[in-house]
């Protein structure tokens, strides 16, 4: 069987999110042909669930923010093993690329004097998030999915990547399915840029939507790219916990952000009784202070609940397992409480916070403006990824490039909140721009056809074994349980082996896996081609996670609770061999450059 | 644990023949109807086909017919439906279906491609930046709300009973027009367009589109009625035609 259709691009972007978009937009303004793969249709991707705001230090709401503060912010809050030079990049072009949004159409919240606001957030200095109250992912996917509607990309929706094929160890084309009809289609392109987002669906309870399977890190790392820093999994402090049916979905940091107060089941702040030595100097000391802080005053420093996500995650759960958590088994996140500080509360925290107002409502009959919210953490973003030069983006593959999620480096052991939107635009940008720039002076390439039509045997072997083989759904349900329970907030050694082992088994049922019906739109059929993917992902998770033999950022282990100086010299990689197995590496970080170590130093204080 | 049972539409591939078939699954307190479905894809009927991201009301994927009326599935809690009737689950009508719960939307992307772009006005500061005032800003962001379900789009009988999807561009794109015509910073005229090209006479105003958008959005009263107005004091108002005369 062959592929129904091919098609050439000089520039083929996986992936139709802020990254992907971005990418293309650049792409295609540089004068190259963009085709555009996207898993759902144009504008559903993942990043419309992005809430509290894209970082840049724009310096509106206070005047002492530069990208050197920003910059320093980032590579605290990754506990100094990101790629320097990402980060360095990203707190220079975040201001330009949030500008640019605005002369496309997106409209921003304003300050007073009519510039775009900030506001604060967990782990940034002075208040950095540009926004659209709690839904500015929609406002960002939406502006660069309507600049992108006349740009002349050509848009494949609802169709999923199978493989990525080289020629002569370049990235050379894809092999994807339409969801549709089920058709199998080729495509071949000079350069080919991966975002695909993250890997949530690996775990149970997750923030992700159904898309988060590590596409774009599993398809990367088969064809032989290197993955880095694959521990580090960010589990967002805040996710729902009740009703079941909605545990996970996201409470945006901005709820913090806007004074709201974490406190356990006897009423405590339990956020001031643990503040770690090197934020110290940044926290207000007591709440009156943490208030300021959230009224714009200057000479104060945020309230304890907007310390770094891994950090606040840690403590909730803590909390729980010490039996001072919430009915369902989190904490309370209040933002009524406001009303004893604001005339007309309610009606702030609804212009301010529409959609979770709207969220807690709708699906849990609950009114924020009069109740505090249960939380508890949720699986929420990768810090790990595809390996890509800082500049350009190009992986280690040639010919493939990443940005986004999908692409590691920036955000170091944790990522601190809209360090993301902002990530998506700067390299999204540079991705495309680098990616055009090497379509310009390459020929196309030829896919082998023999490796087409192996990878697209291989994805059809579910219907041979129909109803008799192993349900996919039950497969990809046992393997969210596992890594939940062993390879989740809190790691040790034992549990992981374990992991490791269990993961052996599920890619054993896995290749058993069996569906029946027809490939228009089967569900089935699509969940057996994102297990691959997320089995890939998971063991290079796990993998990594047995090598750092340490704790810092997001990845936490009672068997080593500390953080080690000599863990922090080096990245972990996981790359693919020849006989198939996945080999883990350490790959030392390069040096800082005295100026930047400068700033850091400095930013200290 | 207590079960409901869901009537669910099947269809061939193509959108063919179809027919509703029921599933009786069990459920929980704080069910939404598109955990119901996917219980039943997990369990019951693995080639069901569903369209759905984030499930919390924000992308604007899962959008269906349930028990008739035009809504999100991952907004729909069970406890807000009659379950000792079977609860009804379709597609939305107004689209060609292409299986099961999944309709052919791509009209939508089509119509937005023939539709004027954002034109900024030039940068009102040295750096290329713009200053707006929020009060100036919060009818658009108001419509900028909108998580294009196109539920509004299913249930504008101008569409779903007349079929002028050549003709008329339906309230989803009113808004999106609206949008930019209100955006501080636009300045491009969209009238000549939504009169001759869009038919925002078509419209008569009965407000469905409004009832069923999950965004709350006053598509009707903000959107659609201010357009009205501008077209009709453009082309139809006689003072300003015969100023128009008068000064050419």
């Amino acid at each position: 069987m062959a592929a129904h259709a091919t098609y050439s691009y000089d520039v083929l972007v996986i992936g139709a999110g802020g990254a992907g978009l971005r990418a293309a937009i650049e792409a295609a303004n540089a004068g190259v042909s963009v085709g555009l793969i996207c898993k759902s249709l144009l504008g559903k991707a993942h990043t419309v669930m992005a809430e509290g705001g894209m970082a840049a230090a724009m310096a509106h709401n206070d005047d002492r923010d530069s990208w050197q503060v920003h910059f320093a912010d980032t590579m605290r809050g990754g506990q100094y093993v990101n790629n320097w030079r990402m980060a360095e990049i990203h707190a220079k072009e975040a201001p330009d690329r949030v500008r640019e949004l605005e002369a496309w159409g997106a409209v921003f919240d304003r300050t007073p004097d009519g510039r775009i606001n900030q506001r604060n957030f967990g782990g940034h200095r002075y208040p950095r998030l540009a926004h659209v109250g709690d839904r500015t992912g929609l406002e960002l996917i939406r502006t660069l999915q309507d600049h992108t509607t006349y740009l002349g990309v050509t848009v494949h929706m609802e169709h999923t990547v199978i493989e990525l094929i080289l020629d002569g160890g370049r990235a050379a084309g894809v092999l994807a399915y339409d969801r549709e009809r089920g058709r199998f289609h080729a495509f071949t392109a000079k350069a080919i840029i991966m975002a695909t987002g993250g890997a949530g669906r690996a775990f149970k309870i997750t923030s992700n939507s159904w898309e988060g399977t590590g596409d774009g890190h599993a398809l990367a790392y088969r064809a032989g790219a290197e993955l880095i820093d694959m521990e580090f999994i960010q589990f967002h402090p805040t996710g729902m916990v009740w009703p079941p049916s909605v545990r996970g979905i996201l409470v945006t940091e901005g709820v913090r952000g806007e004074g709201g107060v974490l406190r356990n089941s006897e009423g405590r702040r339990f956020m001031f009784d643990d503040i770690p030595d090197n934020y110290k100097p940044q926290t207000a000391a007591d709440p009156e202070e943490g208030w300021r802080y959230v009224m714009q005053d200057k000479t104060a420093r945020r309230p304890p609940e907007l310390l770094t996500r891994d950090h606040v995650a840690r403590c909730i759960n803590r909390e729980v397992k010490a039996g001072r958590g919430s009915p369902h088994g989190g904490v309370f996140l209040d933002i009524a409480w406001i009303k004893e500080k604001i005339s007309d509360a309610p009606g702030h925290i609804k212009r301010k916070l529409p959609s979770m107002y709207h969220q807690f409502k709708e699906l849990a009959d609950l009114d924020i403006t009069t109740t505090p919210m249960e939380v508890g953490p949720t699986t929420h973003y990768i810090m790990g990824g595809i390996r890509v030069d800082a500049d350009s983006q190009e992986s280690t593959i040639p010919g493939l490039f990443a940005a986004g999620e999908c692409a590691a480096g920036i955000n170091g052991a944790n990522r601190l909140g809209g360090n993301s939107l902002s990530d998506l635009i700067v390299f999204g940008k540079r991705a495309g721009e680098f990616a055009a720039q090497l379509a310009r002076k390459s020929e196309q390439p030829k896919l082998d056809d023999g490796a087409v039509e192996r990878a697209l045997n291989a994805s059809l072997a579910p219907f041979e074994r129909g109803n008799a083989g192993e349900n996919p759904y039950k497969v990809q349900h046992d393997l969210q349980d596992a890594m939940q329970a062993l390879v989740g907030i809190v790691r040790n050694e034992g549990e992981m082996q374990e992991a490791v082992k269990k993961l052996a088994g599920f890619n054993e049922r896995a290749s058993r896996a069996g569906i029946d019906g027809h490939r228009e739109y089967n569900s089935g059929w699509h969940t057996c081609i994102d297990l691959r993917n997320l089995l890939d992902c998971s063991e290079a998770i796990a993998l990594s996670a047995i090598e750092r033999k340490e704790s810092r950022g997001g990845h936490f282990r009672d068997d080593y609770p500390d953080k080690v100086a000599e863990f922090g010299t080096f990245n972990i990689s996981t790359r693919r061999q020849a006989d198939g197995t996945m080999k883990v590496s350490r790959l030392p970080l390069k040096e800082i450059p005295a100026e930047l170590k400068q700033v850091i130093e400095e930013q200290k204080q | 644990m207590s079960q409901a049972t869901f009537r669910i539409w099947r269809s061939e591939p193509g959108g063919g023949s179809g027919a509703f078939t029921n599933y009786t699954t069990e459920i929980s307190e704080g069910m939404v109807v598109l955990d119901a479905v996917h219980k039943i894809q997990a369990e019951q009927a693995p080639d069901l086909a569903c369209r759905w991201n984030c499930k919390a009301g924000k992308c604007g994927s899962c959008s269906a017919e349930i028990n008739g009326k035009p809504r999100l599935m991952c907004m729909s809690r069970l406890n807000s439906l009659d379950l000792n009737e079977p609860v009804t689950v379709e597609p939305m009508r107004t689209f060609p279906l292409i299986k099961d719960l999944v309709t052919d939307v791509s009209w939508n992307f089509r119509v937005k491609k023939g539709l004027k772009k954002f034109k900024p006005r030039k940068p009102d500061a040295a750096d290329g930046t713009w200053r707006m005032a929020q009060r100036d800003v919060d009818r658009v962001q108001e419509f900028r709300k909108c998580i294009e379900c196109f539920l509004c789009q299913d249930v504008c009988h101008v569409l779903r009973d007349h079929d002028k999807h050549e003709e008329f561009i339906g309230p989803r794109f009113l808004l999106y027009t609206a949008a930019l015509e209100m955006h501080p910073l636009d300045s491009d005229d969209r009238l000549q367009d939504l009169k001759d090209k869009n038919n925002i006479g078509y419209c008569n105003i009965t407000k469905c589109c409004t009832k069923v958008c999950p965004e709350h959005i006053h598509i009707t009263d903000n959107a659609i009625i201010p357009l009205k107005e501008r077209v009709v004091d453009r082309f139809y108002d006689p003072v300003t035609r015969l100023l128009r005369m008068i000064t050419g």
